[in-house]
C-alpha cells in the first residue's frame, strides 16, 4: 500500500471543499488558547497564516531570518495575483481558473487542491482590499485587471509592478496587529535549523538567534513551514539572496517526503547575466509580455542596433510558433523557445545569450489612442511616442527604471534584452489536502510545498496560492489535527512526563539542539581553503548546465557524480571564519549551501527518473518533432515523493494523479 | 553602456567595522582593483568579502536580501549619504558606474540611537515593526471582507495611497535626518490608510498611537529640514508629513 494518503474529500469537485470545510472538527475557543503554533516564515503564506490563526485564538510564534517579517521574499513579486472574479466579464469562472491551472501545470497537479485554490481566489482579493492594499483601479473606482501567460482572460489584479510588496505589507500589517495585541510572538533574525520530532510527531523546532548566535528550543503543537522556494540551488536566480531550502530540507531528513524536486520554473524574461561578478538575476515581470513583443533578428549574428533592423528582418518567434497565445504562452514554453533561438545562433547582445523584448509597437498604439482621447489632430510620430511612453510609464515605470539602473540602457528607447532565469520551484514538501506533510503536526504552505502548480506554474498564481493557503485553507484544515491534540492533552492531563508538561525540557529537544550545535562547530572547525560562496557558485553551474532548461540522461548522471564529489570537498575544505556566538552571515550561508548540495543531488535523481518531458522538466530524449515537451501519461502521471533514507539514499513513493473532471490532453498553445 | 562593456575601476574603501553593539568601532581601509562598472555596489562588497576570506580575515557584515530595491534590507551610508550618491535608488540598486576610477568611498552603518549597530554595517531596525504594531493597520479579521468592488475608490486616491504605501521601511530617512526623526516613515503609513475609505474608522486613533510609539522608540523631532525626502529611495514625499501633522491636530482636538 502506498505510504501516501492525499486525503482528498469525496464528492463532486465543486463541492469537495465547501462540504469538507463545514464538516471538519473544530477546536473550541478555550482550547485554542492553550494550543501553540510555530509559523516559520513571514512571506505571504506565513504572515497570512500566522495573522489568521492568531485572530482565531491560537498562540502563535513567527520566525524569519530577515530583520523584519515585512522583508520576506514575497515582497519582490512584481506582476500580480490571479482571482476568478470575472470583473472584466470576459468569461472567467472558478472552473476556468481551475482548468487553466491544471493545463498550465501540464497535468501534473492534483485536481482537488487546484479547484479549492480557484474557489478561494476571490476571497483573497476581498480580504486584501479590506486591509487597505492599494490595488490598481480604473477611473470609475473599480479594480483593474491585466493578462498573464497561459490564459485568455484578464484575471490578474495588481499594484503597478509591486504587487507582492503591497500584498505582503497587507499581510504584515495584519500580523503586526496580532503582535501588538500580544497574540503573536515575533522572532525576527532567527533561523530554524531543525524540526524536533517525538515518536514521529512534530513538537517544535531548533532555531538560531542570528544576532547573538544563541541556539533556542521552541515548543509547538503544530509547526508550519512557510519558508519559500529553493531556486537558489542554482546560485543565480531571481530569488532573494537569503532564500534557501534549509527548513524544508531538515524537515525532509526528519521524515517529510519531498515532492517533485526537479520541477523548476525558468522564467523567460529576466535581465541577462553581465559578468562573473553576478550575484543574482533580476526578473522583468511577465506582465511586460502584455505589451512587449519578443523577437530576434532573422539573420544570424546580426550586429546592427535593434532599432536599425527593419520589421521584415525580425523574427517574432513566439507569435510565429504559437499564433493563439503569441507572446503570452506559458513560461516553460517561452523559455525554451528563447533558448532554442539563442542556441541556434540568433541571440543578441554581447553574450549572444539574449532576445529582445520590444515595447515600440504598443507604445505607438497607446500613443495613438491617447492622441484620439485628447483630440489631437494628425499627431506627429514623436508626439505619438511621447504620449505612448506616458502610458507605458504608468503601467511599468518601476520595472523600466530597474532595467535602466542595472543595464545602463533606456528601455523606452531601445528594446530590453532578456533571457530565461531560474525563478520558482514547483517542487517542495509533499503535503496532503490538509497541507500536512508526511510528518504528523508538520505543515508546509506557499512555495515550500509541492501542491498546486504541477510541472509548471502560471504567472500570478504563487501569490494566490500563498495567500489561499494562509488565509483560507490552513485555518480550517489545522483543526483536523489540533482537535486530536486536544483529546490527547486531556487524556494525558495527569501524566507527569507528558510533552505538554515537559515541552522543551523533553530530552528530544536537547538531542536536537546538540546535533545542530555540533554541526555549527563542525563548519567552523574545517578551516579549509575555499569560501562558502565558491562552493555555491560551483553547485549552481552544475545544476544550470545539467539540470536546467534542458536535461538528458548523460548530463544528469554526470551531475550526480559531480555533486557527490563537491559535497565531499565541501566538508573537507570549506573555510568559515568568525565564531558561533555572534552575527555571522558567512556561517549562516555555510549551513544553507550544505543543504543545497544535498538537495541538488535529489533534484538530478528525480529528473533522471522522470523519463518524460512535462512543464518545466524538459528531457531532450522526450520531445515531439517540433521540439515540444512530450509527456508520458501512462507511466508518469504521478507525484514523485522521495523519502530520505540516508546520505545519497532515497526511496521513491508515488501518488497517482487522477483526472476525473478535466480530460488529460496534449497541452497546446498554438 | 551596459551590456557587458563595463570598464574597470581601482578604488579605496573605508569601511566601518564594529564587533557588536557594545564594542567601539573604527574605519578599516581596503584597496580594490579591477571593479567592473557593471557591478552593483553590493557585488563590489561580495568581491571585497571574498578577498578578505581568502586572506583569512572575517567578512564584513551587511544587510541585504532582494537586491532589487524592494525589501528595504540593504542599508549603507555611503560618502555621507544613505544609499549613496544616486537619487531614488537603494544601496543594492546603486551600480559602480556611478563612481570614478581612483575614488575613495567611505561606508558606514545607519546612525541613530533608535537603530543600534548589530555588527559592522548591520543595524537593528525593529523599532519600525513596533511602530506598525501600534496601529499601522486596518482592523479586519480574515473572512470579514465584503466584495472588493463594493468599495469604490477614485483612481487618484488609490494612486496617492499607493505612492505612500511604496515605502520599503529601509530607514534611510532616519539615517539622513540630523535629528534621527522617523516622521517620513510613519507618515507614509498614516497617509496610505487615511487616504482610503477602509482606513476611516480608526483614523484618529491610529495616528495618535503610531506617533506615541514613534516617540517611545527614541526617534528625534522633525524640524522640517527635508533631508529625509531627498534621500528616500522610493520618493516618499514630505506631503505625507504635512498630512500626518494635520491628522494629528484633528485627532488631538476631537
Ligand atoms: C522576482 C520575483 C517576482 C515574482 N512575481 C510574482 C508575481 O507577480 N505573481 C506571483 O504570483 N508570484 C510571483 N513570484 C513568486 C512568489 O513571489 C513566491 O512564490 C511567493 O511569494 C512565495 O511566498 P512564500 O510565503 O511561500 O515564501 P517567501 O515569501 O519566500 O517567504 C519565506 C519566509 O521564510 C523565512 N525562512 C526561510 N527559511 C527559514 C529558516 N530556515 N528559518 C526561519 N525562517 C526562514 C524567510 O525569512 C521568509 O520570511 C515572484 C517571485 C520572484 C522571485
Ligand atoms: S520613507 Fe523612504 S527612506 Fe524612509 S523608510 Fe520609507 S522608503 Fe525608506
Ligand atoms: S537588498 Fe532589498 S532593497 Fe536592497
Amino acid at each position: 500500500m502506498s505510504k501516501l494518503d492525499s486525503k482528498i474529500p469525496e464528492g463532486p469537485i465543486d463541492q469537495k471543499w465547501t462540504k469538507y470545510r463545514s464538516t471538519v472538527p473544530l477546536v473550541n475557543p478555550a482550547n485554542k488558547r492553550s494550543l501553540e503554533v510555530l509559523v516559520v516564515g513571514s512571506g505571504l503564506a506565513g504572515a497570512s497564516a500566522a495573522a489568521t490563526l492568531a485572530e482565531m485564538g491560537y498562540k502563535v510564534k513567527v520566525f524569519c531570518f530577515q530583520d523584519s517579517p515585512r522583508r520576506a521574499h514575497s515582497i519582490a513579486a512584481q506582476g500580480g495575483v490571479n482571482a476568478a472574479k470575472n470583473y472584466q466579464n470576459d468569461g472567467d469562472s472558478t472552473y476556468r481558473l481551475f482548468y487553466d491551472t491544471i493545463k498550465g501545470g501540464d497535468y501534473r497537479a492534483r485536481e482537488g487542491n487546484v479547484h479549492r485554490l480557484a474557489e478561494v481566489s476571490s476571497n483573497i482579493i476581498d480580504q486584501c482590499v479590506a486591509q487597505g492594499v492599494p490595488l490598481a483601479r480604473e477611473y470609475g473606482g473599480l479594480l483593474s485587471n491585466r493578462s498573464f501567460g497561459g490564459t485568455q482572460v484578464q484575471r490578474t489584479f495588481y499594484a503597478a509592478g509591486q504587487t507582492g510588496q503591497q500584498l505582503l505589507l497587507g499581510a504584515y500589517s495584519a500580523l503586526q496587529r496580532q503582535v501588538g495585541s500580544g497574540n503573536v510572538t515575533l522572532c525576527s533574525r532567527h533561523e530554524m535549523l531543525d524540526v524536533v520530532t517525538i515518536d514521529g510527531v512534530a513538537r517544535g523546532i531548533i532555531a538560531r538567534n542570528l544576532v547573538t548566535g544563541e541556539m533556542e528550543k521552541h515548543f509547538g503543537h503544530a509547526v508550519l513551514l512557510c519558508t519559500g522556494g529553493y531556486g537558489n540551488v542554482f546560485y543565480l536566480s531571481t530569488n532573494a539572496m537569503g532564500s534557501n531550502v534549509t527548513a524544508a530540507w531538515k524537515a525532509h531528513k526528519k521524515g517529510a517526503f519531498f515532492g517533485n524536486p526537479c520541477y523548476t520554473q525558468i522564467h523567460p524574461t529576466c535581465i541577462p547575466v553581465s559578468g562573473d561578478h553576478q550575484s543574482k538575476l533580476t526578473l522583468m515581470s511577465e506582465s511586460l509580455r502584455n505589451d512587449g513583443r519578443i523577437w530576434v533578428p532573422k539573420k544570424k549574428d546580426d550586429n546592427r542596433k535593434p532599432t536599425d533592423i527593419p520589421e521584415e528582418e525580425r523574427d517574432y518567434y513566439l507569435e510565429r510558433r504559437y499564433p493563439a497565445f503569441g507572446n503570452l504562452v506559458p513560461r516553460d514554453v517561452a523559455s525554451r523557445a528563447a533558448k532554442e533561438r539563442c542556441d541556434a545562433g540568433y541571440g543578441v547582445g554581447n553574450s549572444k545569450m539574449a532576445v529582445y523584448l520590444d515595447f515600440a509597437f504598443n507604445t505607438a498604439r497607446y500613443g495613438r489612442t491617447e492622441a484620439t482621447k485628447r483630440n489631437i489632430q494628425n499627431p506627429s510620430q514623436e508626439e505619438i511616442m511621447r504620449l505612448g511612453k506616458e502610458v507605458v510609464k504608468e503601467k511599468y515605470g518601476n520595472l523600466f527604471d530597474m532595467y535602466q539602473q542595472i543595464t545602463g540602457e533606456n528601455p523606452y528607447e531601445v528594446p530590453m534584452r532578456i533571457y530565461p532565469a531560474v525563478h520558482y520551484t514547483m517542487g517542495g514538501l509533499w503535503v496532503d489536502y490538509n497541507l500536512m506533510t508526511t510528518v504528523k503536526g508538520l505543515y508546509a504552505l506557499g512555495e515550500a510545498n509541492f501542491s498546486d502548480h504541477g510541472a509548471n506554474r502560471l504567472g500570478a498564481s504563487a501569490l494566490m496560492q500563498g495567500l489561499a493557503d494562509g488565509y483560507f485553507v490552513i485555518p480550517y484544515t489545522i483543526g483536523v489535527y489540533l482537535s486530536t491534540e486536544v483529546t490527547r492533552m486531556s487524556a494525558e492531563k495527569d501524566k507527569t512526563d507528558s510533552i505538554d508538561k515537559l515541552k522543551t525540557k523533553h530530552p528530544a529537544f536537547d538531542a536536537a539542539l546538540k546535533e545542530q550545535t555540533d554541526l555549527i562547530n563542525k563548519f567552523l572547525n574545517i578551516k579549509g581553503t575555499k569560501s562558502v560562496e565558491s562552493f555555491h557558485k560551483r553547485l549552481g553551474l552544475i545544476m544550470w548546465n545539467k539540470c536546467g532548461m534542458a536535461r538528458n540522461k548523460q548530463g544528469l548522471t554526470e551531475a550526480i557524480a559531480e555533486i557527490q564529489a563537491l559535497r565531499k570537498e565541501f566538508w573537507s575544505d570549506v573555510r568559515v571564519l568568525g565564531s558561533a556566538d555572534e552575527f555571522n552571515p558567512d556561517l549562516e550561508k555555510a549551513g544553507r549551501v550544505a543543504d543545497f548540495i544535498e538537495l541538488g543531488e535529489l533534484m538530478c535523481k528525480d529528473a533522471l527518473h522522470r523519463e518524460e518531458s512535462c512543464g518545466g522538466h524538459f528531457r531532450e530524449e522526450h520531445q515531439t518533432e517540433e521540439g515540444e515537451a512530450k509527456r508520458d501519461d501512462v507511466n508518469f502521471a504521478y507525484v514523485a515523493a522521495w523519502e530520505y533514507k540516508g546520505v545519497s539514499d532515497w526511496e521513491l513513493n508515488k501518488e497517482e494523479l487522477k483526472y476525473e473532471n478535466i480530460k488529460i490532453a496534449q497541452r497546446s498553445y498554438k | 553602456m551596459g551590456s557587458g562593456h563595463g570598464t574597470e575601476l581601482n578604488l579605496t574603501l573605508k569601511v566601518w567595522r564594529q564587533k557588536n553593539s557594545k564594542a567601539a568601532g573604527s574605519f578599516e581601509t581596503h584597496q580594490l582593483t579591477g571593479i567592473s562598472t557593471d557591478m552593483s555596489f553590493l557585488e563590489m562588497f561580495d568581491v571585497l568579502n571574498e578577498k578578505l576570506i581568502s586572506e583569512g580575515k572575517e567578512a564584513i557584515a551587511f544587510d541585504h536580501d532582494c537586491r532589487e530595491g524592494i525589501c528595504g534590507m540593504c542599508s549603507m551610508y555611503i560618502n555621507g549619504r544613505p544609499h549613496g550618491p544616486k537619487q531614488g535608488v537603494t544601496t543594492c540598486q546603486l551600480h559602480m558606474r556611478s563612481f570614478k576610477n581612483g575614488d575613495t568611498i567611505v561606508v558606514e552603518p545607519w546612525r541613530s540611537a533608535a537603530f543600534p549597530v548589530i555588527k559592522d554595517l548591520a543595524v537593528d531596525r525593529s523599532a519600525f515593526d513596533r511602530i506598525i504594531a501600534s496601529g499601522g493597520y486596518i482592523s479586519v479579521n480574515t473572512g470579514n471582507a465584503q466584495d472588493a468592488n463594493n468599495i469604490l475608490i477614485p483612481k487618484t486616491d488609490a494612486d496617492e495611497a499607493f505612492g505612500a504605501a511604496a515605502c520599503i521601511g529601509c530607514g534611510a530617512c532616519v539615517a539622513a535626518c540630523k535629528n534621527s526623526s522617523a516622521m517620513l516613515f510613519v507618515s507614509a503609513k498614516v497617509s496610505q490608510l487615511a487616504l482610503l475609505p477602509q482606513g476611516q474608522v480608526e483614523r484618529k486613533e491610529r495616528v495618535l498611537k503610531m506617533v506615541e510609539a514613534m516617540d517611545a522608540e527614541g526617534f528625534g523631532n522633525c524640524t522640517n529640514t527635508g533631508a529625509c525626502e531627498a534621500e528616500c529611495p522610493k520618493g516618499i514625499s514630505l506631503e505625507n508629513i504635512a498630512r500626518m501633522n494635520r491628522e494629528l491636530t484633528a485627532a488631538s482636538f476631537k
